[in-house]
């Protein structure tokens, strides 16, 4: 059933030329970054570039058929996480959604309490409008995490008081992959009656999530790391929930997000979660199967140590850190060998400060900078596993030949 | 430059480094930078008489941990400075090195710094080792290069202090 299309940017499309000492290009280990829109989601977005292009506010019939696609995509949204379609608002990004969600349900809610509490290995669109709230007079409490990432329950019974208002906990770690108990948590957070925000982008479309069951009031999901078109995402929000719009403008979106709605990217983003969807637990069986070998075969390598859970953690997703040598070199080093591969989270490679998840793992600044994050994806095959496995440790081997330490 | 804000001249030297390695033979060493903040080079020099009896820099090496522009910057200036005289390797600069590589993102700048740093650090403690007598511009540097590494040994020691070296030296 699976792959019949080939990958997106297999070296024919890529336009790479085979050189002699790069035998193999275009193995994509990063689908935790991004990931290519599947053909068959770039289809169904086409029309709506085209005859389909109405603005959906409009009256006519244009208007019309974009509203209609704008509320079914709406209905493929809700069915994936058991919502009901009313309680999905779309984005423009799971950072916009995640801005929404924290400042939003913040500044509705002030007259409650202004208490918020995060973990600290949050992506930094959490952590910076956390921060944000924090400098409106908010009290942040971030709660601290084990070895694997995972928080503590007990930690979080105690940390919320009468002024907690909202807690906002990564369901999947987008550095180190690990699956936060998200059941336990919202049900106390229910028992306490405050509300509890996720950030699923990691997640969303990969494992099951089901709010109601999981008694989550929040969730962001995004379109781009699943196959998807970039500039779209959405936001649950549970019926009765307030929250206060960011963007002051029109009454899109049940008034919660103003601004003209991007009818191709929410169809396509809606085809990409129904693809997920039919294929989740095909792909969960077959990723995790590759990201055990892949996990086992790079521990071989002397020095070589496994960031995160060894089971709770995303199916698509292994990240590791090595002795001795520095994270970027080993990703450029992949890189000449045509393996794409990132150091943490992609947003964080531009800065030289080591990963605040690894730091938050307790990992010291050094171990940390020798990170190395492989994500797998919808065309990831056993052979692009055996060829990273038969590269990384030449790579390793000739950094650390230039290393001090040995 | 290339996606990743390194020129072609970076990348050849990150793929081909020049001189890496400890030298069997040295008499000058220059250890800089710190692993918490993600760079370490040592740089190993031999100075020896030329035939016209002026003390060269016959050989040196560098081994590295850090990113692509340090490992870059290291090779670099083991071309810049092999078979110069004191003097000439003293006068090498960051602009030099960066110049050798084409240009350097600017977040990776410091890098450049690094390499001048082991460089005239090595330098130093082979004038020191043989009491032989040490321009002041030199003193000067290595005072400044000591101080920055207290700074940062002081800025990390919530790290240092756990025992941070799980790296052998």
């Amino acid at each position: 059933m699976r792959k019949i299309y080939p990958a997106p940017f297999s070296k024919k499309r890529r336009g790479i030329k085979k050189n002699k000492n790069k035998k193999r290009r275009g193995v994509y280990l990063d689908y935790a970054a991004t990931t290519p829109v599947d053909p068959r989601v770039i289809k169904v977005m086409i029309p709506y570039f085209k005859e389909k292009f109405g603005n959906t506010v409009s009256l006519h019939s244009f208007g019309r058929e974009a509203k209609e696609a704008l509320e079914k995509s709406r209905e493929v949204a809700a069915d994936l996480i058991k919502a009901k379609p009313k309680e999905i608002i779309f984005t423009s990004s799971a950072t916009e959604s995640n801005n929404l969600a924290i400042k939003g349900a913040a500044l509705a809610n002030q007259k409650k309490g202004r208490h918020i509490i995060i973990s600290p290995i949050e992506h930094l669109c959490v952590l910076e409008s956390a921060q944000w709230l924090a400098k409106q007079g908010f009290k942040i409490t971030k709660l601290a995490v084990d070895k694997y990432g995972l928080i503590n329950l007990n930690e979080l019974k105690k940390a919320i008081s009468q002024e907690t208002i909202l807690v906002s906990i990564i369901s999947a770690s987008n550095e180190i992959g690990t699956l936060q108990p998200l059941q336990e948590i919202g049900q106390i957070c229910r028992q306490k009656g405050v509300y509890f925000h996720t950030d699923a982008a990691q997640s969303f479309g990969k494992i099951p999530i089901d709010v109601n069951q999981m008694k989550i009031d929040l969730l962001t999901g995004c379109s781009h790391k699943i196959y998807g078109p970039k500039g779209a995402a959405c936001l649950f929000v549970r019926d009765g929930i307030k929250i206060e719009p960011i963007l002051s403008g029109g009454e899109h979106e049940f008034g919660l997000r103003a601004g003209t709605i991007n009818v191709p990217a929410i169809v396509g983003f809606a085809e990409a979660i129904k693809l997920c969807q039919k294929e989740m637990a095909v792909e969960i069986k077959r990723l995790t199967k590759l990201r055990d070998k892949l996990i086992s075969g790079v521990l071989k390598i002397k020095g070589a140590h496994l960031n995160g859970h060894p089971t709770k953690r995303l199916p698509n997703n292994a990240n590791f850190w090595f002795d001795f040598i520095e994270g970027e070199s080993i990703v450029i080093q992949l890189d000449s060998f045509g393996l794409a591969a990132s150091t943490g989270s992609a947003c964080s490679s531009l800065k030289l400060e080591p990963s605040h998840v690894l730091l938050a793992v307790g990992l010291k600044p050094q171990e940390a900078h020798g990170s190395l994050r492989l994500t797998l994806g919808r065309w990831t095959t056993e052979k692009d596993i055996d060829y990273l496995l038969k590269v990384l440790p030449k790579v390793v081997e000739k950094l650390r030949k230039i290393s001090p330490f040995k | 430059m290339n996606q990743t804000g390194y020129t072609k001249e970076v990348m050849k030297h990150f793929q081909k480094p020049h001189h890496y390695g400890r030298l069997k033979k040295y008499n000058g060493l220059g250890k800089v930078g710190n692993v918490i903040c993600g760079d370490v080079l040592w740089l190993y020099i031999n100075v020896s008489k030329n035939k016209k009896g002026g003390e060269i820099i016959k050989n040196i090496s560098y081994e590295t941990y850090g990113c692509v522009a340090a490992i870059s910057t290291s090779s670099v200036i083991t071309d810049l400075a092999k078979g110069k005289t004191i003097n000439e390797a003293l006068n090498i600069d960051k602009d030099k090195v960066a110049k050798a590589l084409g240009g350097l993102p600017p977040l990776k700048m410091h890098c450049s710094l690094l390499a001048i740093d082991a460089l005239s650090e090595a330098i130093y403690d082979y004038l020191i080792k043989h009491k032989k007598p040490v321009p002041e511009k030199l003193k000067e540097r290595h005072r400044r290069i000591e101080r920055s590494k207290k700074i940062i040994e002081e800025r990390y020691k919530k790290w240092t202090k756990k025992g941070a070296s799980t790296k052998k030296e």
